[in-house]
């Protein structure tokens, strides 16, 4: 059945990929491509990475349509048509297409429990993170404590990607009233489902943010459920009214408390005599450390990606909000 | 336990039907405002019954809880965005088929 | 019968890969250029949960009873890597609105015959 599910749900994501390709309309092109990444993430939750849908979902499908449907608003929803041919990107793309499906004929055979990617590390990771780590949820002990390094390259990589952002795009306070411009002022329905929605929505955030050691979830898809209940109210109510509620300046200081407080952890163990991001000298107990290392590291890698998602949708739309007054 | 079965299972046909039936709707409607009825009923109706037919086949245990959750913040959210929808198009000045005949109406006669 | 069902998953990433490099590199608007590279990558992240699926097994995640478990590896490299996409997009984003604000469009071949021009 599961298999079934499988051939079909991938046949629709070829579909909708290749309908993305022939659509000159690009909002319907945001759109379809809000829909490829809900059909990515269930496919995701059928080949049991519940952990990945559960941030395809979010980021994916909710974030990344954000931001680029705030640049259509910027650039134009039409696309013009192509002067040069099409025949040569075809050839291109048919002949590295053939050569890679001649090379997939040699790859293992899906889902054999034998195959060399279960050889090596992945057992030790099944074996004996439940008992060094002491937290169900794999992915996360594996995410947070054994490749902690990792995580803290990525966390600053998406810090990183907040200052390129920044330095392309200036966030600017509005001070005129052109808060009353917004289309959705009239929306009373949307003003009061909004305010019984956010207070929901921050509240999954925390259970997703505290719950990811023992279920799917965890700091990065906490983050991002945090920002769009912010996005949602910058949304109905205005930008002006966001700002009042968090701040681009505090934005940023919490961008940098999130990455300083996942590297203080590491400091911290190394000033108890361990190695870098070694939890187990937190703490006098081995498995004790590990929790506290686990919570903390987590709770930094949430406040970061909240702030960094947050900020760079103000400056996507402030930058929509001035071109409006022009 | 069988007596449960058999109503979660017409709850979820019953749910797959409407889904459907607001699938097929969406392209055979002529215009916005009778597919965006369409889509709603695969938004309310639809999700009601599938949670509801899902309600019955778990052990009553917290899995339980989540799905009244799930259930109680669909039935908030997927109403409002089919309401935010036909309004965001009325405010953009779309017109509904009647309205669109009368126009039309008004400027052959 | 069997040699399909054992490379579909393959197949169609391939297809997928394709088709967002097709995207990339035929389109002239750019923000669609943006569209087909998130295709792409999509695209390989399927790749990868193809390869930590083991049949018969569950998720990740210790519950009693189950004895096998999906590989636990590739679902935390591509957790990571969605969101450093969705910054990286956002960065690539930002330099399209610039674009916009520098030469009045974002198709490609626009702006460069504006450059030629000059």
């Amino acid at each position: 059945m599961a298999e079934l599910i499988n051939l079909v749900l991938l046949a629709m994501l070829a579909l909708t990929a290749l309908r993305i390709i022939f659509l000159k309309d690009l909002f319907a092109v945001i759109m379809l491509f809000g829909i490829f990444s809900f059909l990515s993430a269930l496919i995701f939750i059928n080949l049991d990475a519940v952990d990945v849908a559960f941030t395809e979902a979010s980021v994916g499908a909710g974030i990344s349509t954000v931001l680029m449907l705030g640049t259509l608003a910027l650039t134009g929803r039409k696309e013009k048509a192509n002067s040069h041919s099409s025949f040569l990107p075809l050839v291109v793309v048919c002949i590295t297409g053939a050569a890679l499906i001649y090379g997939t004929l040699d790859m293992p055979d899906f889902g054999d429990p034998d195959n060399p990617v279960h050889q090596h590390v992945a057992p030790r990771y099944i074996e004996e993170s439940p008992k060094e780590v002491g937290l169900p949820n794999m992915v996360t002990s594996v995410l947070a404590s054994y490749r902690g390094f990792d995580t803290l390259g990525e966390v600053v990589v998406v810090f990183a990607a907040l200052i390129a952002v920044l330095s392309l795009l200036s966030i600017r306070k509005e001070t005129e009233q052109d808060a009353s411009e917004s289309g959705l002022k009239s929306h009373h329905v949307l003003h009061v489902v909004a305010k019984l929605v956010i207070p929901l929505i921050i509240l999954f955030a925390l259970y997703v943010q505290f719950h990811g050691d023992f279920g799917p979830g965890g700091g990065f898809q906490a983050g991002v459920i945090a920002a769009a209940a912010l996005i949602l109210y910058a949304l109905v109510f205005g930008l002006p009214n966001a700002f009042a509620v968090i701040g681009a300046k505090f934005l940023y200081c919490m961008a940098s408390a999130g990455v300083l407080l996942y590297a203080s952890v590491g400091l911290f163990s190394m000033y108890k005599g361990g190695n870098f991001l070694d939890y187990n000298k937190i703490a006098a107990e081995p498995l004790a450390g590990q929790h506290y290392g686990i919570i903390i590291i987590e709770l930094g890698v949430g406040i970061t990606v909240f702030a960094v998602m947050l900020s760079i949708f103000y400056a996507f739309s402030s930058q929509t909000a001035r071109s409006n007054i022009k | 336990m069988l007596f449960l079965d058999v109503i979660s299972s017409i709850l979820l046909i019953s749910g797959v039907f409407f889904g459907l039936s607001g699938a097929i709707g969406i392209f055979k409607f002529p215009d916005f405002f009778t597919r965006i009825h369409a889509a709603s009923i695969t938004d309310s109706i639809a999700t009601i019954l599938i949670v509801g037919g899902l309600l019955l086949q778990t052990s009553f245990d917290l899995n339980t809880v989540k799905l009244i959750f799930i259930l109680v913040f669909l039935m908030i959210t997927s109403p409002t965005a089919s309401h935010a929808l036909a309004k965001s198009a009325r405010h953009g000045g779309l017109l509904t088929m009647a309205e669109a005949k009368e126009k039309k109406q008004e400027k052959t006669g | 019968m069997n040699f399909i069902l054992d490379h579909y998953n393959y197949w169609i990433t391939i297809i997928l890969m394709m088709a967002g490099f097709y995207i990339v590199i035929s389109a002239n608007n750019l923000v669609k250029k943006i569209v087909g590279l998130n295709v792409f990558q999509v695209s390989v992240f399927l790749l990868y949960i193809t390869m930590g699926k083991v049949s018969g097994g569950t998720a990740p995640i210790v519950v009693d009873g189950a004895t096998q478990y999906s590989n636990p590896l590739p679902h935390v490299l591509i957790l990571t890597a969605i969101v450093v996409g969705v910054a990286t997009t956002a960065v690539g984003l930002a330099l399209i609105v610039r674009i916009k604000g520098a030469y009045g469009t974002v198709e490609e071949n626009e702006f460069k015959d504006q450059d030629d021009a000059i």
